[in-house]
């Protein structure tokens, strides 16, 4: 895929831009040069958009890299490549990560690695506790002032639960306007928990992830943001209720952000009969109900964006009997097809809506200037063209990623990211353009 | 039928085959010598990731009698218990030929793991899975209740009877099992827990609920009791407490021989052992006439050799 | 061929006579027990038992009649779908030192007859096994003949022999089919 990192101008042809406006693009020494096709340079590569609709980049705002630590499960090279693929030019790595990213010197490693790489930037979640432990403050300053410039900070995969660490952490990062990522789970109320509980998890005999758990620690936090004028960002809404305490807190002008993930928005915990651990994940697959509600949340807006929570492991932390395996699923190759599936051919949200979704809010988020930009002249050349007449059946052994625990085998998807392009440099295409580059 | 993992998985049906199956292999069992040729040449895998002598004791004489190979695997010492993966222990059953493997797991799930994920062929016996299920349980208590409760038993179901199950069902694969297949065998099942040992989706598991076993004896003629076992680890403080005292569970749900008496004449007591003596249950109910607590364990080695029986003795595949 | 082999006064005819042979060779019936073979060897054994009563006043029909399943005895379970297990019921005598006459209805390959001595030899040492069938089709697998026959019938493998009677079926009757033209189909 490398050898199409070519320099070369760039022109797509008759694309929809956000799914509304047909028009060219032309991507000139990194950004548009121009919305029509005669301005070209004489040797740019041409791709017929004819059909396509051309989107802002994709911006994830919680992905797993892996690395450091977990090679074995991902790197940032695979990592970065799966989400070309899947249609994104950057993505946020969480930092939980070995050693964690709590210091300035682990976070300009996996920046500098994802620059290296240059499939997308890669910019680190920082921590907001000294290794995710939940009780000392990490060096968040030290971490926005580093070369990585970090702004989002979260201990994911745990919950800043101690109500006073979390205030001084949405106080402290105020100066560099920063922004708390939490992930809410109280601890004590999902001890042992395996999955969603509820009907399903007490036929199953599982120890039941209360929605409580989530929606508890939303209330707090929001409520802390108010008290200390913050923002705060919540990770991986997946209950209904908490989309209604989003929906309150934002009606009282509280400075609040949300997430919704794929896998939330397609499946529920009916999926976990049978006990394949590929569909354990955390938080966990909820009701039919909880999976409406986002819907709804993401189609008025109290859910700001859809992240994909791309969460990788080896297969042999999945071949194993449910309680042991790991939590999480890989899903930057598959968001923006489910995303179409579950929103835009349901009629709830335009690609327009997804545009703001999936690259400008959490670009936004997590201020990365050069993301999420219009697609008008000047601007970056950062685009991703999605083909919603792709389907495709999703083969879970067939992505770039180097582990395979996705909970979609064998789902179709009506649609898929067919070119991606940061700052005018193709870093993905589908096999049909790749003779325009030869 | 080629795995046995849940009652859940049983029509009404297949639940009576195996009843009726039972009674003549508990007929079998009576007779000077006790060894049949059915399963020769089989091999059965008792597969035990949980420490359990009397469940495993009971499969291999089931076994036995059938005259199948029995293989113990596990319990304490062997690689199993050294966090060998359940994936590579099936690899290895697989490769020793093993006809039916019967599982004991400490993790929800594991049998139906073992069954579905192509890492061995055999047939999977579940004997019990975490807090999920523990069929043979529940179908020997279910041969019981039909051996003492209905008049004329082969060929019969449960209805028309009222079974109270008295404690833990929130981590208790007995009952779970138990309340599966006294449903679908037409039986009215009443639960009888503090709220604290009941599962959350409780309400629509279509039985009905009392809180106290004083108030459950008022409301129903209940024909079977059966007492669940108490873990002592559900006493202890903080999260894992799910009640104040072990006194106050007796008080409220404790069978002595005064709630016993309130039973209708032809009322049994079971229990499925081990029993906390003088906490869910006294002496004087676990030792009375009407306790069928020591047939149950004899029940169990016919039920365990009916499915068995329809597990390994039919041609591959074929119900 | 094809059709009906024997109409019930055939039957009825022949079970008289094996009847009469059993306490012929036997010497009375003192020491008979009678064990069907499900299904239809038991209302066969129940025929012949009310028959030797009917001859020997002392022989008490019911309590020298038995039921014997040898569905756990067979060595072709791995071969079919899995058999529901029928009751074994014996007399309350037992059968040791007793002479048992099996009985069946058609006696054919002789496998179920191995799995019947095999199960007796589980449940007591009789003085002797005897065998009754009320149709020998023939095609021994097995060193094992008939003592009693009610009727010798030679057939083509591909035949089906079914015996019909009033207790299972509604009627007695046993009747041939799946004889092809080629082995010279009569009317
Ligand atoms: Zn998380």
């Amino acid at each position: 895929m490398s050898d199409l990192a070519t320099n070369r101008p760039v022109v797509i042809t008759g694309a929809s831009l956000y799914g509304d406006t047909k028009a060219d693009l032309v991507l000139v020494d990194g950004v548009i040069a121009s919305l029509s096709a005669k301005d070209a340079p004489t040797d740019a590569v041409t791709i017929d958009g004819t059909g396509l609709i051309a989107l802002p980049g994709l911006v994830d705002l919680h992905t797993h890299l892996r690395e450091p630590g977990r090679e074995d499960a991902e790197t940032i090279a695979s990592g970065s490549l799966s989400a070309a693929r899947g249609g994104y030019v950057a993505v946020h790595a969480m930092a939980n990560t070995t050693p964690t990213a709590d210091t300035a010197g682990v976070v300009e490693q996996v920046w500098s690695r994802g620059l290296e790489i240059g499939l997308v930037d890669v910019f680190p979640v920082g921590a907001v506790t000294v290794g995710l432990g939940g009780t000392q403050l990490s060096e968040m300053g030290a971490m926005a002032n580093s070369r990585a410039k970090v702004r989002v900070f979260s201990d994911d995969g745990k919950c800043v639960h101690d109500p006073v660490v979390m205030r001084r952490a949405l106080e402290y990062v105020k100066s560099f306007d920063g922004v708390i990522a939490q992930h809410a789970q109280d601890p004590r109320l999902t001890e042992g928990a395996q999955m969603h509980e509820g009907f399903v998890s007490g036929d199953l005999g599982l120890t039941g992830w209360p929605a409580v758990a989530e929606e508890s620690i939303i209330a707090r936090d929001v409520l802390l943001a108010e008290h200390v004028g913050s923002r705060v960002h919540i990770c991986h809404l997946s209950t209904a209720g908490s989309v209604e305490i989003i929906r309150w807190a934002k009606s009282r002008g509280i400075n609040v952000t949300a997430e919704a993930m794929p896998h939330h928005m397609l499946l529920t915990d009916e999926s976990v009969r049978g006990y394949d651990p590929r569909f354990k994940v955390n938080p966990p697959l909820r009701t039919q109900a909880d999976v409406d509600a986002l819907h709804a949340g993401l189609a008025d807006g109290t859910i700001d964006i859809v992240a994909t929570d791309h969460a990788p492991h080896p297969d042999e932390d999945k071949d194993c009997e449910w309680a042991s395996a790991a939590f999480g699923m890989i899903g930057l190759e598959t968001a923006v097809g489910i995303v179409q599936k579950t929103m835009v051919d349901t009629g709830l949200i335009t690609w327009r809506d997804v545009a703001r979704v999936m690259s400008e809010t959490p670009a936004s988020i997590g201020r990365d200037e050069a993301h999420g930009r219009p697609l008008a002249k000047g601007e970056p050349a950062n685009v991703t063209l999605v083909d919603p007449k792709a389907a495709w059946t999703v083969e879970p052994t067939a992505t770039a990623s180097r582990s395979n625990n996705s909970p979609f085998g064998g789902i179709e998807l009506p649609g898929r990211a067919v070119a991606t392009f940061l700052r005018g440099r193709a870093t993905h295409v589908d096999p049909r353009f790749e003779g325009a580059f030869s | 039928m080629k795995h046995l993992l849940s009652t859940q998985d049983l029509s009404r049906e297949d639940a009576i085959r195996i009843l009726d199956t039972s009674e003549q292999m508990a007929a079998t069992q009576d007779r000077e010598i006790r060894k049949l040729p059915t399963l020769r040449g089989k091999t059965v895998v008792n597969l035990f990731f949980e420490d359990s002598t009397r469940t495993r004791i009971s499969f291999e004489a089931a076994a036995k009698r059938l005259s199948a190979d029995v293989i113990n695997f596990g319990a304490k010492g062997s690689s199993v218990s050294k966090g060998e993966s359940l994936k590579d222990t099936a690899l290895t059953l697989q490769a020793m030929g093993a006809d039916a493997v019967v599982i004991r797991h400490w993790a929800s799930g594991a049998a139906e793991r073992l069954a579905t994920s192509g890492w061995m062929y055999g047939s999977v016996l579940n004997a019990g899975d975490g807090t999920h299920q523990h069929p043979t349980q529940a179908l020997l208590d279910a041969f019981t209740m039909r051996k003492h409760l209905v008049d004329s038993p082969t060929g019969s179901d449960l209805a028309g009877l009222t079974v109270a199950l008295v404690g833990d069902v929130l981590h208790s694969r007995v009952a779970r099992s138990n309340i599966a297949l006294l449903k679908t065998l037409g039986a009215t099942v009443v639960v009888v827990s503090p709220p604290t040992l009941l599962p959350v989706g409780i309400s629509q598991w279509g039985v009905k609920i009392s809180h106290g076993l004083d108030a459950a004896l008022d409301e129903h003629q209940i024909d079977a009791v059966m007492m669940l076992r108490v873990q002592r680890e559900r006493m202890t403080g903080g999260g894992a407490q799910f009640f104040p005292s072990p006194e106050e569970y007796t008080r409220m749900f404790g069978l002595d021989g005064d709630r016993m008496r309130r039973l209708p004449d032809h009322g049994i007591v079971m229990h499925p052992g081990p029993m906390n003596r003088g906490l869910e249950i006294t002496a004087e109910a676990a030792d009375s006439a009407r306790s069928v607590i020591v047939e149950q364990v004899s029940n169990g080695v016919a039920v365990r050799m009916a499915a068995l029986y329809l597990l390994l003795a039919g041609e591959e595949g074929v119900q | 061929m094809t059709g009906t082999i024997l109409g019930a006064s055939d039957i009825a005819r022949a079970l008289t006579r094996i009847a009469h042979e059993i306490i012929e060779r036997n010497g009375g019936a003192h020491s008979i027990v009678l064990l069907g073979i499900p299904t239809r060897g038991l209302p066969l054994a129940h025929r012949l038992a009310q028959r030797i009563a009917a001859v020997e006043p002392d022989f008490d029909a019911a309590a020298r009649c038995g039921a014997l399943d040898i569905t756990m005895y067979r060595d072709d379970l791995h071969k079919q779908p899995t058999r529901s297990i029928g009751a074994t019921t014996l007399p309350a005598q037992g059968l040791d030192d007793a002479v048992v006459v099996l009985v069946d209805d058609v006696f054919h390959t002789g496998r179920t007859i191995r799995a019947a001595l095999d199960a007796i030899k589980d449940l007591g040492r009789p003085q002797a096994v005897q065998l009754a069938v009320l149709v020998d089709r023939g095609h021994r697998e097995l060193p094992i003949r008939a003592d009693f026959v009610g009727k010798n019938l030679p057939t083509a493998r591909t035949e089906r022999v079914s015996v019909l009677l009033e207790e299972t079926d509604g009627e007695d009757a046993v009747r041939i089919t799946g004889r092809d033209d080629s082995a010279g189909e009569s009317k």
